[in-house]
């Protein structure tokens, strides 16, 4: 993702001046961002957008906001909103960490939205930011996904970065719902049998 | 029959208790900011709390088909605890947020001067981000309560229109009846207001700019008597179109006034995942 298919993808948003006036803004006057953070929805939308899959229009035009801010206060700024965040500025931010110059810096922010029980902040914090979050944390994050019901379609880079630990753990959660009588999402049953683990799967179901 | 209950502590409530209301037509709620049964010591348990307000509620709630809301403030009681006065700093923030639909609950509790600061200074936060207020009226010395409440509205310059005056009884209706102000009447088992007193309410003064709200906490109370008020005003004669406008067009109304209100595709799935993050999420 980038800023300028954001912005691509926001031309029709109902009042797309206050828009080009908030990016402006947040431009010159970075504290500005206080307050049109939080009021976008209002002025842009909710709804999914319909050019990028996957992003609400609000989501993205509060991207864009911190995507506009000059790059040495991209970081402070991230924090505080997403720490005074209601659930989609939080959202928003997360979304957004990617695009922003901050390395590593914002890696507690994925820590905090793993924490939480909302499993749109769980996913959010899921993409490709999550390159930074250390592989147990990941791994956690992942096993916690398949737990609540989050399809695994939202984790970036799944297969490149799924290992023999994370089999484990998966194929044990799949022995604790066998024995509960439960059913494993699918897709995590297809991710164990790509990791090489399904055959122990399969005999675990058979014994 | 369509509810939309403008005042309820959904903090204090179960799971069962959003199934049941859902079950009963409660599709929209307000929650106001009030205390907790404990004091709090300092401005950040507030932060936490409003956080949940705006964050973790409106997300349960939404994992049974109920929209919920939100006012903020720093209420009547806490506002005598000087540890809790910098919450009055922290509201700008919140009172940005697009599920805060008014400034509340503000008012009196012992009616001191710690009380009338705080609700002087929340009624101009109201003015200032051109929201709505909700103000708790007191329930010692509630009709002295109720007058001193409304000198203060006149004297801050608010619209009357974008005010609720809560808690109101028998002889409290008198008092905000003709001021413009919109009037609350909390439905509890056998205190402040009661589904049959209610009715008698709205025959004698109509149901314009009245709202009956359950205002369940964590006292004994019931999340469902908006809807045993609804059923006990069909029973008496009033028309399904006047148990709408009580229990779902007036709290629109009032609290649209923020512009805030986002009742928009009540009936689509619940913001989650395949419909079951929390329904089962404690396992």
């Amino acid at each position: 993702m980038t800023p300028d298919r954001l912005r691509a993808a926001l031309r029709g948003v109902p009042d797309p001046r206050w828009l080009d006036a908030a990016l402006r803004r947040v431009r010159t006057e970075p504290a500005a961002i206080t307050r049109l953070f939080p009021a976008a929805a209002r002025h842009c939308g909710r709804g999914p957008l319909p050019d990028l899959p996957g992003w609400t229009v609000d989501e993205a035009a509060r991207a864009l906001l911190l995507a506009a801010l000059p790059a040495d206060h991209a970081a402070t700024t991230a924090e505080a909103l997403y720490r005074y965040g209601d659930a989609a500025e939080k959202r928003a931010v997360l979304r957004a960490l990617p695009l922003l110059p901050i390395g590593a810096a914002c890696v507690p922010l994925l820590h905090d939205a793993i924490r939480t029980n909302d499993t749109r902040l769980v996913a959010a914090a899921l993409g490709p930011y999550a390159r930074h979050l250390e592989q147990a944390a990941w791994r956690q994050a992942v096993l916690k996904c398949v737990f609540t019901g989050v399809p695994l379609a939202v984790v970036d880079d799944l297969d490149g970065r799924a290992d023999a630990e994370l089999a484990a753990m998966l194929a044990a959660l799949a022995a604790e719902r066998h024995a509960a009588g439960r059913a494993m999402p699918a897709d995590a049953t297809d991710l164990l049998d790509r990791l090489g683990a399904g055959s122990d799967l399969t005999t675990a179901r058979e014994a | 029959m369509r509810i939309f209950d403008p005042h309820i502590h959904m903090t204090s409530r179960t799971t069962d208790d959003y199934e049941r209301m859902a079950a009963a037509g409660v599709r929209a709620v307000v929650e106001p900011a009030f205390w907790l049964g404990q004091p709090r010591t300092s401005a950040a348990t507030f932060v936490d709390y409003f956080d949940s307000l705006i964050g973790w509620e409106p997300f349960r709630a939404g994992q049974f088909g109920v929209r919920h809301h939100a006012t903020v403030a720093l209420n009547p009681k806490e506002a005598n605890d000087p540890r809790c006065h910098p919450v009055l700093d922290l509201l700008p923030r919140y009172l940005d947020k697009d599920g805060v639909v008014a400034v509340g609950e503000i008012g009196y509790d012992s009616m001191t001067p710690a009380e009338d600061a705080a609700f002087a200074a929340q009624l101009a936060l109201a003015v200032g981000h051109d929201l709505p207020a909700l103000v708790h009226t007191p329930h010692r010395d509630k009709a002295r309560g109720v007058e001193r409440s409304l000198a203060v509205v006149t004297e801050s310059g608010i619209d009357p229109g974008r005010v609720l005056v809560d808690h109101l009884n028998e002889v409290t209706v008198k008092l905000v009846r003709d001021t413009g102000c919109w009037l609350g009447f909390s439905i509890y088992p056998d205190t402040k207001m009661t589904p049959g007193r209610m009715v008698e309410l709205l025959k004698t003064y109509g149901t314009e700019r009245m709202l009956v709200n359950s205002a369940a906490d964590w006292g004994r109370s019931d999340p469902l008597l908006t809807r045993a008020t609804g059923e006990a005003l069909l029973l008496a004669g009033f028309t399904d179109d006047d148990v709408d406008r009580v229990l779902w067009r007036n709290p629109v109304e009032f609290y649209g006034q923020s512009g805030r209100l986002d009742l928009g595709d009540l009936d689509a799935p619940a913001a989650t995942f395949a419909g079951n993050s929390i329904l089962r999420g404690g396992e």
